[in-house]
């Protein structure tokens, strides 16, 4: 495991350099917005990286719930703070694209008000994480996770006839895509894609270790309780 | 009678015997939606026109703060008395408690509202264009979906830093579509639209979500 | 031409800010456990 980090690291950035060119110099510019446009191959991959890895916190959580593995509860956890990582870059580079080519930093449409409330939702549940006595915090993340999973098709379908503005989704259905641009976000999905797996790997070993040096303390101060922690 | 119902029958009558007796909560939820009132009145002064596309959301803000009152007092006379410990050694089911404590906070939160839409009529002058007898419809059924999330999550809540905020923290969010429901509902009807889709998401989000809580509240409540 | 469109560069400028940002409070915090990991060995608390 220690080798095999650092070369999974240094053929992400590899991966996301040639992303990168890609996304600037060989996909096609577009005609209407221009270069601006370019976010896109940032943008879209971060929700769809971000949604990705709250379903793996839903499958995650109702294992826990079911088999009350460890393991289980720390892939929640790290899936959870990496996807809000992701959705925060979503919704950060919504509106710095929304700015040139609508003119509005914000507009409370369809697609950047439900990524908003699903926002909040796995913020909140970070926050109950952090809030609650540690030896619930599992079992109470793990029930609020599948609460949070069944809020989503209603986030959607609540704001979908609440109002739209943004344009025809690029990716299936409405407006048709330059075979060249799909080609483009494809390689950026991918690369940021290994780039999540690498960080929530990271942040998993660290959750690790965290829970061991609580563990060690826990174990010493049952043995010495004279002693400090 | 089966254990269950009795048990909630029990549960439910107790709670409404003690708040009578002290009408802690009704009261300060009254004088809280009250204030609220009062602050957004000098913030909109509002044509009776206007009134009729911004009083749907000022209604609905107000219940839910005057909610999230109720809510955070829920499971306080439990705590004091040791009451849910006693729960968890006793072979009652939890759901039972569960289905009375929401129950318990839907009544107190409906008395609340229709003490207050007088006054929300007469403040803001408002005239339901559309059918009213809907307005009754979202008003249960949206008041169902907030006082069911939130009387979960006071229990979730319970060991939690912070306890008070923690309820509003998860509540706002887990709620938002039924929210937005509520809000639009009202406000459709008050402008003499139908609002058929959203009782229907409202009642489709209560089911899903009564449901799914009655599941996990055993599993919140014997957490540790 | 990504430094030509104000837009273009403080988007990926912005996504890379919070990537980094997120792997250094993990670096930091690893940092830091290791750190006490350490102290611990030493004061001779067994794991």
């Amino acid at each position: 495991m220690k080798k095999t980090f650092p070369i999974l690291g240094v053929l992400t950035a590899l991966f996301l350099a040639y992303a990168f060119y890609q996304a600037l110099w060989v996909a096609p510019t577009e005609q209407t917005m221009g270069n601006v446009q370019r976010i896109f191959y940032y943008h879209v991959p971060s929700a769809i990286i971000g949604f990705m890895l709250f379903f793996i916190n839903f499958g995650a959580s109702i294992f826990y719930l079911i088999k009350r593995n460890p393991a289980a509860d720390m892939v929640a956890l790290v899936t959870a703070e990496v996807g809000v990582v992701f959705l925060t870059v979503n919704l950060v580079t919504g509106p710095i694209w929304a700015r040139p080519v609508w003119g509005i930093w914000w507009t409370w449409d369809m697609r950047l008000t439900s990524t908003l409330v699903l926002w909040l939702i796995y913020v909140s549940y970070l926050f109950l994480r952090r809030f609650s006595s540690s030896g619930e915090t599992p079992l109470l993340a793990a029930a609020l996770a599948v609460l949070g999973a069944l809020c989503v098709p209603f986030v959607y379908f609540s704001i979908w006839f609440f109002r739209t503005q943004h344009p025809q989704p690029v990716m299936g259905g409405g407006g048709s895509i330059d075979p060249r641009m799909l080609h483009v976000l494809l390689i950026n999905w991918l690369a940021f894609s290994c780039f999540a797996f690498l960080v929530c790997w990271a942040r998993y070993r660290l959750e690790q270790l965290q829970r061991e040096v609580d563990t060690a303390y826990a174990m010493e101060s049952l043995r010495d309780p004279r002693r400090s922690a | 009678m089966s254990a269950p119902t009795g048990i909630t029958r029990v549960t439910l009558l107790k709670d409404l015997r003690l708040e009578w007796r002290s009408k802690d909560a009704i009261n300060s939820m009254l004088f809280f939606s009250l204030l609220v009132v009062v602050v957004f009145a000098f913030s909109f002064d509002p044509t009776a026109e206007e009134s009729r596309q911004i009083a749907g959301g000022l209604v609905w803000v107000a219940f839910l703060f005057a909610a999230v009152v109720a809510l955070n007092q829920t499971w306080a006379r439990e705590i004091r008395n040791q009451v849910l410990d006693a729960y968890r050694v006793s072979p009652a089911p939890a759901n039972s408690l569960f289905i009375a404590k929401v129950l318990g906070n839907f009544i107190f939160v409906s008395v609340l509202e229709a003490l207050m839409t007088p006054l929300f009529i007469m403040f803001y002058r408002l005239r339901a264009l559309g059918p009213a007898w809907q307005l009754a419809l979202v008003a249960a059924l949206g008041t169902w979906a907030l006082v069911v999330n939130g009387t979960f999550f006071a229990a979730m809540s319970l060991r939690t830093r912070s306890r008070e905020i923690m309820l509003p923290l998860l509540l706002f969010p887990f709620s938002s579509p039924a929210l937005i429901a509520m809000v639009q509902a009202t406000t459709a009807i008050l402008n003499g639209e139908g609002a058929h889709f959203w009782i229907v998401l409202l009642a489709t989000y209560d089911l899903v979500f009564t449901t799914v809580c009655l599941l996990l509240f055993e599993t919140v409540l014997n957490a540790e | 031409m990504i430094i030509a469109n104000p837009y273009l560069f403080a988007a990926y400028a912005a996504t890379w800010i919070i990537h980094i940002g997120y792997l250094t409070t993990i670096v930091r915090r690893y940092a830091r456990l290791k750190r006490e990991v350490e102290e611990m060995r030493k004061a001779g608390v067994r794991s």
